[in-house]
């Protein structure tokens, strides 16, 4: 296992007023992010524990690609990953912030 | 211990409990003079549909007619894997027995499991691990996974899970992990006349609580089990 | 806006919905009435396993589990459900001691029922012994909820099935539901393969697996109360049908249960193909049942057997 920490500022908030939002599922090629909003709201944090190690450049310019995309001010997401490939891993931080849009429930 | 040994040191006044096939059936005359009904497997046979049946009809029969505590006793295999027992259902047979034995411990039958050889899988749950109280005697060997199978599964070599095994009791097999765990509540001195010890047992048996896990927490072998479930019931209760 | 309104993009999705392929979240969301559900220690409590790191395995932050309450056709409910595709479904610690605490708090409250959506191959291998405790106190926590006058409703149609001792306290629960798909055993077709060998069991023969343990055979030999149709829906249909007609549980229960499994073992004991007990049921054509469409297969069922309500 690995982890890897990334920190962003983002241009501007989230949308939606949710305050936490889980997508995924922890397995061979696939990957569980929690978002939560608890970041002042220009910042964004992702902790990501990966069972395949060594990929931290990848990772690096996902992550980046990500937050240049959705702009995901404010919050923090916590990744439990068990080897997925980037574009799984990019589908799965766009779906976080899709349900974080969303409304309280 | 045999268990001939068994059963002559747990029973000085008697007892009739018959080995038939490795299905363990009958009664035993207590210190108190009460009878005790007991049921188990030997000789390491495995629990099938053909086994658990009877196992649990005479656990029925005794609610029905009898009185007293209840003892299982195991020295048994997993259950028995094959083709005919799942086609018949085994969950339901083991899940049965369970019940039974279950039942009977709420409804005033204090159930208490002796484990005196092996048990593992489907087999331990259905029958040692249904009991209130269950006691290990010296030699007891449960194991809920052997760890060759464990290495084939998890893909590391035996070495490395006997090393893995040293720093925590929370997979690998053996009596003393159980204990730790609360699965198995206390272990009997076989050099101590097992009727004494039992009588004693009985003194003491509390309520027909399940506190293995409070037990687990304890003994620093279940860290976690305990408040997890204690966290969950108390947010549940607030649904009112 | 009305509660129809509310509620009919839920059935809707919930019709168009695989129970199989679904996620256990997803299988609440729609199983439930809309927006119902609160969970109990969610996954932003990260109260996940104590034991994987030890086997330098990834960890799921609800540690495969979702335990909580909601309503279900505007009555209250506890439910669990469990996802199947990390590690198996497999009980450990943390994972059955979440179950065990909602049955506790059932058995306490007596009048809300638990619906429990298997989706597991048993034991945790990496935690095994707290795993199968775990197991122990989950059966006796349902018998204890079940003797207080709670419901238990099993709902089986996971990746996983419900294998091990998750068979074990299937056959402890007041009434199941199971699809096609919801295979229910205690030893699995490898286990049965690689410890007796490949010719008591085949298991890369599907069809042979399906037919032993699948959904349809459960529900002909009395091993589930109800078929249904690998859809959220059907589930829910499944569940709501249950609740109503599940009896209690008391020495009566147990033994109906005994002469049930009895007769069972006398009628069929000697059979050695789900087909030849099929036959032996009363199906007229009994090769052709693993190919029924679900509703037809409903109605044969429900025509070759009454299932006995009051006997499990």
């Amino acid at each position: 296992m690995e982890d890897l920490s990334f920190h962003h500022q983002a241009r501007s908030r989230a949308g939606g007023t949710r305050r936490m939002a889980i997508i995924g599922v922890v397995a061979s090629g696939n990957l569980e992010v929690l978002a939560e909003r608890v970041l002042p709201e220009t910042e964004c944090r992702l902790e990501i524990k990966t069972a395949a190690e060594g990929f931290g450049q990848v990772w690096d310019a996902v992550v980046a690609d990500f937050v240049e995309r959705y702009s995901p001010g404010g919050l923090k997401f916590s990744i439990n990953d068990g080897g997925a490939r980037p574009d799984t891993v990019s589908l799965r931080l766009a779906q976080a912030v899709r349900l974080m849009a969303e409304d309280e429930p | 211990m045999t268990l001939d040994k068994i059963l002559t040191s747990l029973f000085p006044d008697g007892h009739d409990v018959k080995n038939d096939g490795g299905v363990l059936l009958g009664s035993g005359t207590l210190r108190s003079g009460a009878r005790a009904l007991v049921i188990g497997v030997a000789d390491r046979t495995a629990l099938g549909v053909d086994e658990a049946i009877r196992l649990s009809g005479t656990v029925l029969g005794s609610i029905r007619n009898g009185s007293g505590p209840i003892l299982v006793i195991v020295d048994s295999d997993s259950q028995r894997m094959s083709k005919r027992d799942e086609l018949l259902g085994l969950n339901e047979f083991l899940a049965h027995l369970a019940k039974s034995l279950i039942h009977a411990d709420i409804q005033g039958r204090p159930t208490i499991g002796l484990l005196y050889g092996h048990s593992a899988a489907g087999a331990f749950l259905a029958s040692a691990l249904a009991t209130r109280v269950l006691v290990g005697l010296p030699g007891a060997d449960p194991a809920v996974m052997d760890l060759p199978s464990m290495s084939k599964v998890t893909k590391l070599p035996i070495e490395v899970l006997e090393e893995k095994a040293k720093s925590t009791p929370v997979f690998a097999p053996g009596l003393q992990n159980l204990v730790q765990l609360g699965a198995v509540h206390v272990t009997w001195d076989d050099k101590v006349s097992l009727a004494d010890q039992l009588e004693k047992l009985l003194g003491n048996m509390g309520d027909a609580r399940d506190r293995r896990d409070a037990l687990g927490k304890e003994r620093g072998g279940r860290m976690k089990a305990a408040d997890i479930a204690e966290r969950v019931r108390e947010l549940a209760m607030q649904t009112r | 806006m009305s509660v129809t309104d509310l509620e009919k993009p839920s059935v809707e999705q919930a019709r168009a919905t695989s129970f199989y392929e679904a996620s256990a979240r997803a299988r609440i969301r729609l199983l439930l009435d809309p927006a119902s559900f609160v969970e109990f220690i969610g996954p932003e409590q990260r109260e996940v396993s104590p034991h994987l790191k030890l086997f330098d395995l990834p960890e799921q932050f609800d540690d495969g589990i979702i335990v909580g309450r909601g309503s279900l056709a505007g009555s209250p409910v506890f439910i669990a459900a469990q996802e199947g595709r990390f590690m198996g479904g497999a009980f450990g610690e943390v994972h059955g001691a979440k179950l065990t605490g909602l049955l506790r708090a059932a058995k306490e409250l007596k009048s809300i029922p638990v619906l429990i959506l298997f989706d597991t191959g048993g034991v945790r291998l990496q935690e095994a012994n707290a795993g199968e405790l775990a197991i122990a106190e989950i059966m006796r926590a349902v018998i204890e909820a079940r003797t207080a006058g709670v419901k238990v409703i099993g709902l089986i149609g996971g990746r996983s099935g419900c294998y091990g001792g998750g068979g074990l306290i299937a056959g402890c629960c007041s009434a199941l539901a199971v699809s096609e798909q919801g295979r229910i055993a205690v030893s699995g077709p490898e286990v049965i393969e690689t410890n007796r060998g490949v010719e008591e069991f085949d298991s890369r023969d599907r069809a042979l697996v399906w037919r032993t343990m699948g959904g349809k055979h459960r529900r002909l030999i009395g091993g589930a109360e109800l078929f249904a149709d690998d859809t959220v829906q059907a589930f829910r249909e499944a569940a709501l049908e249950l609740l109503e007609t599940t009896a209690g549980f008391g020495i009566d229960t147990l033994n109906a249960e005994q002469s049930r499994l009895e007769d069972r073992l006398q009628r069929f004991g000697a059979c050695r193909d789900a087909v030849e007990i099929w036959a032996a049921e009363g199906v007229a054509d009994a090769a052709s049942v693993p190919a029924l469409p679900a509703d037809q297969f409903i109605e044969l069922a429900d025509k070759v057997r009454r299932i006995a309500r009051d006997a499990r």
